[in-house]
């Protein structure tokens, strides 16, 4: 039964850890400070669940479809962002996470609004069903450590330079004949891709979603967890998404009422973040944070 | 070589004319100096020219080619750099890092060859070799791990030409190559842009300091209310009490 809940607790770290490792990708290492990231999750999750759902479609196909929908979806972002930053480009993303999550709560037909989707199966791979919580916890985690390894090795090297460049300077960047508009593209699409596979692992896992898993405070979260652990680090996101995943459950355990809890965890999201920013504006393991 | 030329470029700021129909045919190399007074309209003719800013009327030649209204990006790849003011260095990256960063044509930098690194590794080997070389010739070598932003002001300018040269650019526009530095430091970048000038470079620099200008500059252009007021052989444009009167005022 504890092995159980563990193996869950670790199971949510991993989904978050893609998140946040996605967002990190976009706002800690190229300055696009994004709180859109939940509506990239959502589209993946609801792809890949309606394609299980409706169309029997195998996990891996609707997974990789999701984070494709996902990656397309960023294309409007990510045009915007071509010629905005900073505050304006909080707000697109804003604005695009709003629009997506009215979709998602008005769209009836096709995404069942608020009732949601439910009876997505667990996924199978290679003809084995994987409906243990152990056996998710290993795909999950075999996922995250994909997504790591890809966000490191587009942040190091030439690419890494060039959006170092972005975020410290975008025109300093242009001037050196750096197309900054097309990286931010690229790295937006990478970004949302990699939100939308955490979001198929998330509806396969929990077999049930609906609008509420993809709200602008799940984006809020996912910046937190870059913010907290230090954006712009490889291992930073990965610390916030482990802090911000067990800190709330600790709270599990202080035997509040339910409702007392929830919006105990936004006041403590909240607190983390303003000592964070006075005390630790890099991060637990960063180097810098969003500063310039 | 393509030459640099700009026909009738006018700009406005908010109703204030910055730049008034400026004509202006560089040579394709050697070292060229801008002067006057502050707004003038130097720097706003040199991110015109760099397509960081676009002109309300007139237009801007490499060749044949008209590069008005191009993005920064696309005039970089076109064979023309530039400096800023404010040296705009990625501070928090090194000094070599900084030089590489400006190298052309790195297939590293796409999101393929990023992830898979196909040939990226000996690319890579190559370029930090090229850089090292540019920092050399800026005398920068022995600074080449340490962070941008942690080299004195004057070393900052030395790195701010070498990134430009890195870009192998045949035309650098320098906005205050020397402004701020010490003498020596000052001469030393002198010295580098008569180097620059003899592998056939242009390099066209906006300056205040009259003492690199005689001793560098082979043209010597006078900017005053966005128009060209003078231009000639430093020896003689800077003879002209019209001149020092546009300084002073």
């Amino acid at each position: 039964m504890i092995m159980d809940y563990l193996v869950h607790i670790l199971i949510l770290v991993a989904i978050y850890a893609i998140l946040a490792v996605s967002l990190d990708l976009l706002a800690g290492y190229t300055g696009l400070v994004s709180i859109g990231q939940a509506a990239f999750y959502g589209l993946g999750a609801y792809t890949s669940a309606l394609l299980a759902v409706r169309g029997g479609v195998p996990f891996v196909l609707g997974a990789s479809t999701g984070a494709l929908v996902a990656a397309v979806a960023s294309l409007p972002v990510s045009l915007a962002a071509g010629r905005l930053r900073g505050d304006y480009l909080v707000m697109i993303t804003l604005a695009f996470q709003m629009v997506a999550y009215s979709v998602m709560s008005n769209w009836t037909g096709v995404t069942g609004g608020g009732r949601g989707i439910p009876g997505i199966p667990p996924p199978r791979l290679f003809g084995w069903s994987i409906d243990s919580r152990v056996g998710y916890l290993v795909l999950c985690g075999g996922v995250a450590l994909m997504a790591y390894l890809v966000v490191s090795r587009l942040c190091s090297g030439p690419l890494g330079r060039v959006l170092r460049a972005i975020r410290e300077d975008e025109g300093a960047a242009a001037a050196l004949g750096k197309n900054t508009a097309r990286h931010k593209m690229s790295v937006f699409a990478v970004s949302a891709g990699l939100a939308g596979m955490a979001g198929a692992l998330y509806a396969h896992y929990v077999s049930y979603i609906d609008p509420s898993s993809f709200t602008v405070m799940e984006s809020i979260l996912i910046l937190s967890m870059v913010i907290i652990g230090g954006a712009g680090s490889r291992w930073g996101p990965v610390v916030g998404a482990v802090v911000l995943v067990i800190l709330p459950e600790i709270l599990r355990f202080v035997g509040l009422p339910s409702s007392v809890a929830a919006d105990l965890r936004q006041l403590l999201y909240g607190s983390i973040l303003v000592l964070m920013m006075l005390f630790r504006p890099q991060g637990l393991v960063g180097n810098h944070g969003f500063g310039r | 070589m393509n030459a640099l030329r700009c026909e009738n470029v006018r700009k406005a700021f908010d109703g204030i004319q910055a730049l008034d129909g400026v004509d202006l045919a560089f040579p394709p190399s050697g070292v060229v100096a801008i002067i006057g007074p502050n707004g003038a309209g130097k720097t706003t003719l040199l991110s015109i020219m760099t397509g960081f800013l676009r002109p309300d009327a007139g237009n801007v030649f490499l060749g044949q080619q008209d590069i008005s209204r191009q993005p920064p990006h696309r005039v970089a790849h076109l064979g023309i750099a530039r400096t800023f003011q404010d040296l705009r260095l990625i501070r928090r990256m090194s000094v070599v890092e900084n030089v590489m960063l400006a190298r052309p044509g790195q297939r590293g930098e796409g999101l393929f060859y990023g992830l898979f690194r196909f040939g990226v590794g000996e690319e890579e080997t190559a370029n930090r070799q090229a850089s090292m070389g540019i920092l050399a010739f800026v005398g920068l070598e022995e600074r080449a791990n340490e962070l941008a932003g942690e080299l004195s002001y004057g070393q900052q300018k030395l790195l701010t030409l070498a990134v430009c040269l890195a870009t192998e650019a045949t035309v650098l526009l320098l906005d205050e190559p020397v402004a701020g530095v010490h003498p020596e430091m000052a001469h030393k970048i002198a010295s580098l842009l008569l180097d620059l000038k003899r592998k056939g470079k242009l390099v066209v620099f906006i300056e205040h300091d009259m003492n690199t200008v005689r001793d560098t500059a082979d043209c010597v252009i006078v900017m005053d209310e966005g128009r060209i007021i003078a231009q000639g052989p430093p020896a003689d444009v800077l003879q002209q009490p019209s001149i020092m009167e546009a300084y002073i005022g």
